[in-house]
């Protein structure tokens, strides 16, 4: 059962996250990044992990996708009508390195967890919770936590600073 | 009967009774909605399909289903026909977790009490935070694939509007979980028993009336009403996103924004009204009555104050709401750290 469930999000996730490139249209293609979002937030329903799975729609299917939905509508992006050219040798050259090297990475992986595949643990009572998660940020994982927030400020004052050139 | 069938049988029933009494609130808040702001302007409102136009829902439900269906031709025909169910659907699914009773025998007629919400999940509020923030998908495609500059502009405006007004929302909120100490409605609900000062219920709304306000304007504008329903403005967008549709597929915005407005109500009622508590204990009656004390304050903003400008929303959202909802929420740390309450 479970292993249905799973295969079943990983098969929209990983169709869509290729229709998200092959798409011509650009609101199209954020349209299928929003059901690989998805799929994903269903994928930690099944690890147990709720509070992530809300963090995953409230955040990124909820608002990051709005805001990319409203950005391609705003510039108001034409269809692309330029079909992939399989004459342009230099893209499929690094577009296939990269492949062989994904794949490469996966198999290897696999080759090595191969051994010590471990039986999965049943999760810990109150895995998953808010109060667990939230208790670990603020002790065991304080320091990754809050450099995460550092980053972001940086990255809003970034914006700011962009957004406001000509006070400077 | 096993116990598994029993759970389920009693599930679909909720859910059918849940979803059903949506779909009438739906119908009867537009008759609500007319009626009350036609007393409002001396007007008579709907008064010829039965008593006190009563039944007008029905004649307008009967009429949307059998009016021509109409796809303009210059449209982007899959997401114009995904739009309306985008935005129908999440509406529904966000009242899945509110709890609108204690429990219940149904007067003796079932054998054990069965508790009065579909879901109790341990992350409720941000579940029906997230489903909500679903919704604007469906104004905004149709907007876009309507393929037409007014509608293409209101569903602009409403991913902006939305945006906006969802972070001063969930701060507003933060308040009250800070005092409860857990995302779980249910136990959001129980925290509020009791008195505060007799007779003064022990509901948020009186502990955090600042957060409340903040919380029923943010539930203003993330419904597309008055005064925030630029999305839609009549007068300067031609009904914005939906200006393209016809019969139900029309009906179903107009569905998805009525159930919001219930949903929002239904939050508002959980988190800062004390949800179903009430003298004699918890009740849905109690539930229904606050609910619908809200539904009508949302319509009286509707027939009170006139639509803001765009810039003015703006200003409004980010200038003013968000400041008042942070100062809020570190006032309230703060003093729920010096008397040491919350969670």
């Amino acid at each position: 059962m479970e292993l249905a469930i799973f295969a079943g999000l990983a098969a929209v996730a990983a169709v869509s996250g290729v229709l998200v490139v092959i798409q011509r249209h650009a609101v199209y293609s954020a349209l299928f990044l929003i059901i690989t979002m998805g799929a994903l937030a269903g994928l930690y329903i099944l690890l147990e992990a709720h509070f992530v799975w809300a963090v995953q729609v409230l955040v990124y299917a909820g608002a990051i996708m709005v805001l990319f939905l409203f950005v391609i509508m705003l510039l108001n992006l034409p269809r692309e009508d330029v079909p992939w050219r399989p004459d342009d040798f230099r893209r499929i050259l690094i577009g296939g390195a990269l492949a062989v090297v994904l794949v490469g990475e996966l198999v290897l992986a696999l080759l090595f967890q191969a051994g010590e595949q471990a039986p999965a643990l049943p999760a810990s009572p109150g895995f998953g919770t808010t109060e667990t998660i939230g208790r670990l940020l603020f002790t065991e994982f304080l320091f990754p936590f809050e450099v995460t927030s550092v980053i972001l400020l940086v990255a809003i004052v970034g914006a700011m600073v962009l957004a406001k050139k000509q006070l400077l | 009967m096993s116990e598994l069938m029993e759970a389920l049988i009693t599930m679909l029933v909720k859910v059918g009774v849940v979803f059903a009494t949506l779909l009438f609130v739906a119908a009867y808040l537009v008759w609500l909605e007319r009626k009350v702001i036609a007393d409002i302007q001396v007007r008579w409102g709907p008064t010829r399909v039965g008593p006190f136009g009563l039944l007008q829902p029905i004649a307008d439900g009967i009429k949307l289903f059998f009016k021509e269906d109409l796809i303009p031709g210059h449209v982007d025909r899959a997401l114009f026909l995904l739009a309306p169910a985008l935005s129908v659907i999440p509406a529904f699914l966000a009242f899945a977790v509110v709890p609108f009773g204690g429990t219940t025998t149904l007067f003796g007629l079932l054998p054990k009490p069965v508790p009065m919400y579909l879901a109790d999940i341990d992350v409720g509020v941000l579940y029906v935070f997230g489903i909500t923030s679903l919704g604007v998908y469906g104004i905004v495609l149709a907007g876009w694939s309507s393929n037409n500059k007014y509608s293409l502009l209101g569903g602009l405006r409403s991913s902006a509007q939305m945006i906006s007004y969802e972070l001063s929302m969930s701060l507003s909120v933060v308040g009250v979980l800070l005092l409860v100490g857990s995302l779980r409605l249910t136990d959001i609900v129980r925290s509020q028993e009791g008195f505060l000062l007799w007779p003064l219920p022990k509901w948020f709304v009186f502990i955090q009336p600042v957060g409340f306000v903040i919380f029923f304007t943010c539930a203003l504008a993330e419904t597309n009403r008055a005064p925030f329903d630029l999305p839609e403005a009549e007068t300067e967008l031609v009904a914005g996103f939906h200006s393209e549709y016809s019969s139900m597929k029309f009906a179903m915005f107009f569905m998805a924004e009525y159930i919001n407005m219930a949903t929002a109500s239904a939050m508002a009622t959980t988190l800062f009204l004390g949800g179903p508590l009430g003298p004699l204990g918890p009740s849905p009656v109690w539930f229904v009555g606050k609910v619908l004390v809200l539904l009508f304050v949302f319509i009286w903003f509707r027939a009170s104050l006139p639509r803001f400008r765009y810039d003015q929303l703006m200003t409004f959202g980010w200038k003013r709401l968000l400041p008042l909802a942070f100062a809020n929420l570190i006032v309230t740390a703060v003093a729920a750290a010096a008397l040491g309450m919350g969670g």
